[in-house]
């Protein structure tokens, strides 16, 4: 194992310190996940800020200017506007299932990123069945849409969670069938083998290159899978009001839109993970080490190899948050029907023969395609 | 390691709660939404005893498959024919359900029977083995090929079904329907006068 490790230097520190090992290591426990979640909810809320940043350049104004730097401090304006609103349950609504829905939405997002690694080590749990727990879990967040556009007692509401679990379930299929092919090159399902897979050649060697019919399908399903225009159907302003968001209001609401950006930064990152070589540098930077014979084990090298690794995979998610905004701005909405002939006449038939495909180059250069 | 057996223990007691009383809500609750929602619980909590039996790869099947598709199925069936009915006395009701619970009872027995008389494999510490995905492969495609695949037919035959019956020329004309979505009633607030 190279590079940093955090757990095993804090149970070495806190053992020297006269704790015992097995102490040390609860105690280690909570901290990674702690700094995932800060991680995630400092994605989302930076999210929002380049949202209401980028749409206004769009559109040739200036937007947030006077809340701190830059309108650096908007998206906490919003937090605090949303936490002192009156959360208001309509009548005849069915309260428990009302305030169940965006729990079980926003649970669904955050804890995929249990297996989100912003490092070889930085990462909660490396578990074998990584990407595929990410697309399970997140097939959770329709049974909440479903139970708020249920709860809500209102037609826009019913219609608009009935979308959502429409399309979810849809593109779920070739966004599937994308990280599948993917899967097969690098010979596992864990996020980090993943990553590794693509490690030996630096930009040359990311999935992007050797998947680009893959990379296309799964940037338009995560889209679609993140509700953004142009698939944001389940809360298309014109047709449904708000959609399954229509009776929400005060901290309910926010943790629907909490969720959707940290949906987005989450299908970012997955993007980076799976086709833009995650953590590594456009250049191999153990060549590089090894060129100015820096030893792997040196601890400040480490530090800053695992510094340098974070910052690039959050530059390359942010890279599709902003590509996912300024679609947002300047493509208009497609149909119902157009939505789902897309996702079951197009993307997944193409998605099968990506896979078809893959299969057959890994069988034919299994040094290219990681036989 | 007592830690992770305490761990253990615990998550096996609160899952095998969880899973009982969602079950049994699933079966007594009398609103059938509630008990729709209520099956997505079961079957999480099932997911939940395959990952304490070191199957991570079942577990997450079994989100995905059981909860992530036919849960949100069985919802989206609900919600589309959503009719309020009042539903007529069932006759003889009390001797149905008393053949019902005869029925139940005698399983559960069976069940029983079965769980005390057999020697179980148990392993007393906890390990931490390697991801079952590779051994799960490697028996699907060598001496578990046959089923695999007629498991596969299957599903074909299911969706081939599927589009035959949502094909709209098999399916009478049965004139106007009310396609209007079923609301409650919403009670107007009094507005005082000025």
């Amino acid at each position: 194992m190279t590079g940093i490790d955090l757990q095993r230097s804090f149970i070495d520190l806190f053992s020297g310190l006269g704790i015992d090992p097995e102490v040390a290591r609860v105690m280690w426990m909570p901290l990674p996940m702690l700094a995932v979640v800060t991680i995630a909810t400092v994605g989302a809320l930076a999210a929002t800020w380049l949202e209401r940043k980028i749409s206004a350049a769009a559109q040739q104004r200036i937007g947030p200017e006077y809340a701190g730097p830059f309108g650096l401090a908007i998206p906490a304006a919003d937090v605090v506007k949303l936490l002192i609103k009156q959360t208001v349950v309509p009548a005849n609504a069915d309260p428990l299932l009302f305030v169940l829905g965006p729990v079980i939405v926003f649970i669904s997002v955050f804890l995929s990123f249990l297996v989100i690694p912003f490092g070889e080590n930085l990462v909660i749990s490396n578990v074998a069945t990584g990407i595929f727990l990410v697309i399970a879990i997140s097939s959770i967040a329709p049974i909440g849409l479903l139970m708020s556009g249920y709860s809500s007692n209102n037609k826009y509401s019913l219609l608009g969670g009935l979308r959502a679990a429409a399309q979810s379930i849809s593109y779920e299929i070739p966004l599937a069938l994308a990280a599948l092919a993917v899967a097969m090159m690098s010979n596992g399902l864990s996020t980090v083998e993943i990553v590794e897979q693509q490690a030996d050649l630096g930009i040359l060697s990311w999935n992007v290159w050797r998947q680009p019919i893959g990379f296309i399908i799964f940037i338009i399903a995560a889209l679609a899978e993140c509700e953004r225009i142009p698939f944001d159907l389940p809360e298309a302003e014109e047709e449904l009001v708000a959609g399954y968001q229509t009776e929400y209001s005060g901290v309910n609401f926010m943790l629907f839109y909490g969720a959707s950006y940290a949906n987005l930064f989450l299908s970012a990152l997955l993007v980076a993970i799976l086709y833009l070589g995650g953590w590594e540098l456009p250049f191999p930077i153990d060549k590089v080490a090894e060129l100015l014979s820096i030893p792997e084990t040196n601890p400040i090298w480490q530090v800053v190899a695992a510094f340098l690794g974070a910052t690039v995979i959050l530059l390359k998610a942010f890279a599709f948050i902003f590509l996912a905004i300024l679609l947002r701005w300047t493509v208009p909405r497609v149909r119902i029907d157009q939505l789902l002939d897309l996702g079951w006449k197009f993307l997944l038939p193409i998605g099968l023969a990506n896979l078809l495909l893959t299969a057959a180059l890994k069988l034919a250069f299994p040094g290219a395609f990681g036989g | 390691m007592k830690l992770s057996q305490g761990v253990e223990l615990v998550s096996l007691l609160v899952l095998t709660a969880m899973v009982v009383a969602a079950a049994m809500g699933v079966v007594l609750s009398p609103s059938i939404v509630y008990a729709a929602f209520l099956l997505g619980l079961v079957f999480l909590g099932i997911a939940g005893m395959y990952l304490l039996l070191n199957a991570d790869f079942v577990a997450a099947a079994q989100v995905l498959i059981y909860v992530g598709a036919v849960n949100v199925l069985i919802l989206f069936a609900i919600m589309l024919v959503n009719r309020r009915k009042v539903y007529r006395e069932v006759k003889l009701g009390a001797v149905r359900q008393l053949v019902a619970i005869a029925v139940c009872v005698s399983l559960f027995a069976l069940l029983l029977y079965t769980n005390l008389n057999t020697v179980w494999l148990l392993t007393p510490e906890v390990t931490a083995l390697p991801s079952g995905i590779v051994t799960l492969g490697q028996h699907f495609f060598n001496e578990y090929l046959l089923p695999f695949e007629l498991a596969s037919v299957l599903l074909l035959v299911a969706l081939i079904g599927a589009i035959i019956l949502a094909r709209r020329e098999f399916v009478p004309d049965r004139g106007e329907e009310n396609l209007e979505l079923v609301e409650r009633p919403k009670e107007l607030v009094a507005v005082k006068e000025e």
